[in-house]
């Protein structure tokens, strides 16, 4: 394709050793995407923009901030006051961190609304699952270095994870603080971390993911391949080059974007507490338990499915499960429709009823636990793992056999959990919480035998906007 | 059905949250509430004098440029030098202080904490309950005690200005209200502006580029929102011919 395009001068000089334009061509001006993109397909650009945005930051911050446990807390308060500029770039930062979560879930969830973990996207899906988990690994670690109290304290809930592993754990947690308590060996280990490692890893994942996307193009809205109505070019019928269409309208995403960004920096840093913990503003002290440990907002639906089993070991293995599940998605959601606009009513409910859990996983896990809010946790963390379960149950149509065993099998494992802790206590909570989980489970299992709510739409062949 | 279950779950969870709330807090700890605008100079210039005047003698500011402090409140650093500096600090330095960490301890019972961010870790209304709530008890060394924070180490020192306070229990021995039963030097509306204006130099301490990023945010909000306009435009032209 190069010989209709050849270009002279530096570029073509350039181009002859090194394969700009090519790359521009391939990737951007011939780079054909669905036409119908509608909101939900911004936040992968944004999320692009927002790791820009913390690898700037971050190199800013980098530059005044002492990573040593005497001085930490101190260089912070420096950045914030002294510095020129300091603070601004330092509420860019971590507010970017929120931002980053916010932009990363919604972009997940999109990819579950369209089905575009589905085949033959599964390793877009994987390498993104990979930078979401670093993502975790990189906010985690970030978040110990300003030394606060809640830096401190929600470091020691998360590393002690890691101790409930049988055998080798506590082995492990030393060998993650590099010492027997968090301190400054653990604070200049996850510095280096921070700013380095896992910032590469997250590169190197993004080249990946973006790679894949190129390579099998991307899904849109309506879940139709666009490759497969082509022109007598080989142009996709409904595709249109990324460059300019997309970076156009891209750049009025990140318009939006930057504003509401700007709004929270400028105006509400903190945002309540959520962005910023007010205990954040006491140096860590190892003597001092917090009253209350919750972690920054994007951590709290899985800290919740933690808490949500009283013992330590099997709270940590569900919050494990609760991630590596993602990982294992376009093989349970085996179901050939892609997109949420032809599947059936229960898929939807099933989506929706998973959101609002998430959300309020999310909500738990900034508060106190109660006995209610435990058993709140607990049911919402089993909805969770009954939503995977039910994205393999839609895979296809069931029979009646096995309609009624997969549903049993649910409410059996379900059952199990609550029977080995009724007791005269508890029993009002655990019969009413298991009669609603139940009750969903058997609506949405059993139903496609008796009701049409199960029926499928048809899939056009070509986009339809 | 299932949307029944969801809001009766919400339901359950909004209720929980208000009775938790409720048996935590003491209704009178909650009933002191700051005012607090850190654009209001005069008051952060009052707060900063009896800042000064009653509590720098223990409370340290160490984050406090002094520089900085004469810059946003408007004093000239002269004026500033004559009248809020009483050691041999240079005007470039921040707000420490010269009591030993182990007079403290043996005088006290407790080392004084340093202020810079106790408005942000504990807010606004915490620091002006602290210093609107102290009431006579004789079991206590100081001879007062404390709703904001029980059994506090630190002393009344602001006991003459206010007057002395008597605390009223209900018949289940719950806090219900402070009852005035001497007079100080201030009257109570004066009293309150003075503790009001320390909360408030207090807030301003915690944060100072508070007083910048409103106005800088102002422009930086102006500037993006005419960028997303313009590339609305653009994209609606470069899309004519898509649809």
């Amino acid at each position: 394709m190069s010989e209709k395009n050849q270009t002279t001068g530096v570029i073509g000089w350039v181009d002859e050793r090194l394969p700009i334009l090519s790359f521009v061509r391939n990737h951007l001006t011939h780079y054909y995407t669905p036409k119908n993109f509608n909101f939900w397909y911004f936040f992968g650009s944004l999320a692009f923009l927002i790791l820009f945005l913390q690898i700037f930051t971050g190199i800013f911050l980098a530059m005044h901030y002492k990573p040593d446990a005497k001085l930490a807390f101190d260089s912070v308060e420096f950045i914030m006051r002294d510095v020129n500029l300091g603070w601004l770039i330092r509420y860019m930062h971590s507010t970017g961190a929120s931002a980053f979560f916010v932009v990363v879930y919604l972009h997940m969830f999109r990819a579950l609304m369209y089905g575009s973990f589905k085949k033959p996207r599964e390793l877009i899906w994987l390498f993104g699952v990979f930078i979401y988990l670093a993502l975790m690994a990189e906010a985690f670690m970030g978040y110990l270095l300003p030394w606060g109290q809640m830096s401190y304290w929600g470091a020691q809930v998360i590393i002690n994870l890691f101790t409930t592993i049988p055998v080798i754990g506590p082995e492990l947690g030393i060998w993650i603080r590099g010492d027997f308590a968090i301190s400054d060996p653990t604070l200049t280990r996850f510095f280096a971390l921070h700013i380095v490692a896992v910032p590469m890893v997250i590169l190197l994942l993004v080249i990946l993911h973006l790679s894949a996307l190129h390579t099998v193009g991307s899904n849109n809205p309506d879940g139709v391949e666009i490759k497969k109505n082509k022109d007598e070019n080989g142009i996709p019928l409904d595709g249109i080059p990324f460059h300019p269409y997309y970076t156009v309208k891209d750049f009025v995403g990140i318009g939006v974007f930057l504003f509401l960004f700007a709004l929270v920096v400028f105006f509400v840093p903190e945002m309540g507490g959520y962005f910023l913990e007010h205990a954040n503003f006491i140096p860590a002290n190892p003597l001092v338990t917090p009253e209350h440990i919750a972690p920054v907002w994007y951590f709290t639906p899985f800290y919740s499915i933690l808490r949500a089993i009283p013992d330590p070991a099997f709270g940590a293995l569900a919050m494990a499960m609760s991630i590596v599940v993602l990982f294992f998605l376009p093989w349970i959601d085996r179901n050939p429709i892609k997109s949420i606009r032809y599947r059936s009513t229960l898929f939807k409910i099933n989506l929706f009823v998973f959101v609002i859990g998430f959300l309020i996983l999310g909500y738990l896990g900034v508060k106190a636990p109660n006995p209610l809010y435990n058993a709140l946790a607990l049911r919402f963390s089993e909805m969770y793992f009954i939503f995977f379960a039910l994205l393999y149950f839609y895979s296809s149509t069931r029979n009646n056999l096995f309609s009624y065993v997969f549903s049993g099998v649910i409410i059996f494992l379900i059952l199990i959990y609550d029977l080995l802790r009724i007791s005269s206590d508890n029993y009002i909570m655990i019969l009413t919480g298991l009669t609603l989980v139940i009750t969903f489970v058997v609506f949405m299992t059993l139903s496609p035998l008796y009701s049409s709510l199960n029926k499928e739409k048809e899939v056009p062949d070509r986009v339809t906007e | 059905m299932i949307k029944n279950n969801i809001l009766a779950f919400i339901f359950l969870i909004v209720i929980s949250n208000i009775s938790y709330a409720a048996s935590v807090k003491s209704e009178l700890s909650t009933k002191y509430k700051a005012t607090s605008n850190i654009n209001n100079k005069a008051s952060l210039q009052r707060g900063a004098k009896h800042f000064v005047n009653y509590c720098s003698g223990c409370h340290s500011l160490k984050y406090m440029r002094m520089s900085t402090l004469a810059q946003d409140l408007g004093i000239e650093e002269a004026v500033f030098s004559k009248n809020l500096l009483f050691t041999d600090k240079k005007i470039g330095e921040t707000m420490t202080i010269a009591m030993k960490e182990s007079d403290a301890v043996t005088w006290f019972n407790a080392v004084p904490p340093d202020l810079s961010l106790t408005a942000r870790s504990k807010g606004a209304d915490y620091i002006y309950s602290k210093l609107n709530t102290y009431y006579e008890d004789d079991s206590t060394t100081t001879g007062y005690n404390n709703v904001a924070l029980p059994n506090t180490s630190m002393p009344n020192i602001l006991a003459n200005l206010q007057g002395g306070q008597k605390l009223v229990l209900d018949s289940n021995n719950n806090p219900v209200s402070l009852e005035k039963i001497s007079d100080g030097t201030y009257t109570e509306i004066e009293y309150k502006q003075l503790t009001n204006d320390i909360t408030n130099f207090l807030v301003y301490v915690s944060e100072p580029a508070k007083l910048k990023r409103y106005s800088m945010g102002f422009w930086v909000l102006l500037f993006i929102f005419i960028f997303t306009i313009i590339a609305y435009y653009t994209k609606k032209e470069f899309w004519k011919d898509v649809h």
